[in-house]
């Protein structure tokens, strides 16, 4: 038996640590990653409320957390590929001007 | 302590230190392979809570189709070592003092909080089947909105990432 | 069954397994070898052993003698843990595949399998989709413009194919309401008219099987589809820089999928164990292992035929057949197994 509040700070802990790479790390890329690694942590919370709860909803909102993830890893990625395309650079630092 | 709580903390502990191993590495194909490990190891936590159908949809979706794109993108345009900038310093000197005291702050709160509920393996029936029920009868109005969702995200990744159109009349 | 016994009865079985698995993979080597070389009109392995059935053999202890390079530019924690990769994720999946119905030994009932889980379906999957980092992180890590570009095109190539793979399945999963492999095999016992077999192929699936067949081709990166490798314009692909046991691991990899495969397409499509029973009783309680052994032995051999009969794609041909033929065609297969069950 595990406690409620043990999954929640795991939850809590991975959602930090994404917002921290988010604003800490240049590459784009990784930046990305940060923001996937936020989504894993709320969904980490959702199935454990599902299962305080006894309800599966909280599953399927978790499906509906991975569908718009995958979405935006598409869109995104293609547009991290635009933007090394037009300035070969992935720091995001040298990303500053909206037109070239 | 339970059999529970060893793997509880076996699977929470890989995802922990591949969390702070996304931040510390600089190269992104390791942050692409630490973030992979700390999905492998919520699958695990998804599987404890008895939520097995979300454990292989996340191992499937995220692991194997997400991460296999970010790593794509790596190979595919070279990424080296990040180099440190003045914005990366700024954000590390207020960043991580930030993030300490937010997440002291909600661990407090949450275990004050929380009491002596416990979540049981295997607490509720993440079987398919009533999933299923749930997705394409409860929710079937947005899972087709997901749907137009991914077919316009498609689209979208399409039109960026094709290279530009080679200008009129010219000749290749 | 108490714990002690359950922990005894799967080591014994994950061993018996395993060695059952890395002596197919040794022998499918040899079956190849053996195949191609008389499609071709040579003999293939004869010196080791009579038939040269000892050559896996001597393969082996040729792998395990030879120097192990390590070139000096790579990045050597990755360029070490890719062949791993490639193979755990690929001997994993067998961990869920049953073999037969349970056999009763000292009066417990044994299943042959693993384990039986409830959505081994999607396990099988979920370890395939992830064996794409073997080959991707091999072609990254060994700094060689062959071996990246190699890797580049084995993930966009498995990634893609991935799709189709998993459509054609769905109508497989819908005709049988479940994951479990199990489950699907029990639901294609018995037969039609009398005489044909109840299996999914000839229960409206056959097109599901085409699909499966040809995307589950490129998803080994066997021929016609072995791009990632193509000694013609990559050297070897993502391989290049790899020597010894790690190149073997790679090879394992390569053909413990290949059974992977033909497994799920003889559970999936082709009845699994179901076949004709007859005999005293010991006799009968082999069947159905014969027979699914001899299925997967079919699937193994029409590998290594069609690697002898046909040319490779080029890489543009690859991806349009996969986004243009295949996915419309499965969605299609998906959408009339719907209809059709639904009526």
């Amino acid at each position: 038996m595990v406690p409620l509040s043990y999954y929640l700070l795991l939850s809590g802990f991975l959602f930090a640590c994404g917002v921290a790479g988010f604003l800490i790390k240049r590459n784009i890329i990784t930046i990305f990653m940060s923001i996937e690694l936020m989504l894993n942590g709320v969904n980490l919370s959702f199935v454990a409320f599902a299962a305080h709860w006894h309800a599966l909803s909280g599953q399927v909102f978790v499906f509906f957390v991975m569908v718009v993830a995958a979405a935006e890893a598409a869109v995104g990625l293609a547009i991290i590929i635009s933007v090394y395309r037009t300035r070969e650079t992935l720091n995001v630092d040298q990303v500053n001007l909206l037109k070239l | 302590m339970s059999f529970h709580l060893i793997l509880f903390l076996a699977f929470g502990a890989v995802c922990a230190g591949g969390a702070v191993n996304l931040l510390a590495q600089r190269h992104p194909i390791n942050s692409a392979l630490s973030l992979i490990a700390v999905m492998a190891a919520l699958a695990g936590e998804y599987l404890l809570l008895g939520a097995e159908f979300v454990a292989a949809v996340q191992v499937i979706v995220y692991a194997g189709a997400i991460m296999v794109l970010f790593v794509f993108v790596i190979m595919l345009l070279n990424a080296g070592e990040e180099e440190e900038t003045k914005g990366s310093r700024v954000a590390i000197l207020f960043g991580v003092p930030g993030i300490l005291t937010g997440s002291v702050l909600m661990a407090s709160v949450v275990l004050r909080h929380s009491g002596t509920e416990a979540v049981a393996i295997g607490a509720l029936p993440g079987h398919p089947t009533d999933i299923a029920q749930l997705l394409f009868h409860d929710f079937l109005l947005p899972f087709e909105v997901t749907s137009v969702l991914i077919l316009i995200a498609i689209m979208g990744a399409v039109v960026l990432a094709s290279k530009p159109e080679p200008a009129a009349g010219k000749v290749d | 069954m108490s714990v002690g016994v359950f922990i005894l009865v799967s080591v014994v079985k994950s061993l018996i397994v395993l060695i059952a698995l890395l002596t197919a993979v040794a022998y499918t080597v040899w079956l190849e070898r053996k195949v191609v070389g008389h499609m071709q009109n040579r003999w293939g392995p004869t010196r080791v052993g009579p038939f040269g059935l000892l050559q896996p053999a001597a393969d082996g202890l040729k792998f395990l003698f030879k120097e192990d390079l390590t070139p000096p530019h790579v990045y050597k924690p990755l360029f070490i843990a890719a062949p791993m990769m490639a193979v755990i994720f690929a001997l994993t999946s067998i961990a869920v595949i049953p073999f037969g119905n349970s056999i009763p030994i000292f009066g417990y009932n044994i299943p042959l399998q693993i384990t039986d889980v409830n959505i081994g379906l999607l396990l099988v999957l979920g370890v395939t989709s992830l064996g794409v980092y073997g080959v991707a992180l091999a072609g990254w890590s060994s700094n060689n413009k062959y071996s990246l570009l190699g890797g580049l095109r084995a993930s966009a190539q498995m990634v893609s194919y991935e799709i189709a793979l998993g459509l054609s399945l769905v109508g497989v999963l819908i005709q049988s309401g479940s994951f479990s492999l199990r489950t699907i095999v029990d639901a294609q016992g018995g037969r039609f008219l009398g005489f044909i077999p109840r299996w999914n192929i000839f229960h409206g699936q056959f097109i599901g099987f085409f699909i499966y067949l040809m995307a589950a081709y490129a998803e080994t990166n066997r021929i016609p589809f072995d791009l990632p490798e193509a000694e013609t314009e990559l050297v070897a692909g993502y391989h290049t820089e790899y020597s010894s046991m790690k190149f073997a691991m790679f090879f394992m990899a390569e053909y413990a999928n290949m059974i992977t495969v033909a497994c799920l397409a003889t559970l999936l499509f082709f009845g699994g164990w179901h076949g004709p029973l007859f005999g005293p009783p010991l006799l009968e309680a082999v069947l159905p292992v014969f027979w699914f052994l001899a299925k997967v032995f079919c699937f193994l051999f029409l590998y290594i035929w069609v690697r002898g009969t046909l040319p490779r794609f080029r890489y543009d041909q690859l991806m349009s057949f996969g986004w243009k033929f295949l996915l419309p065609l499965a969605i299609a297969n998906l959408v009339a197994t719907a209809i059709a069950v639904a009526w």
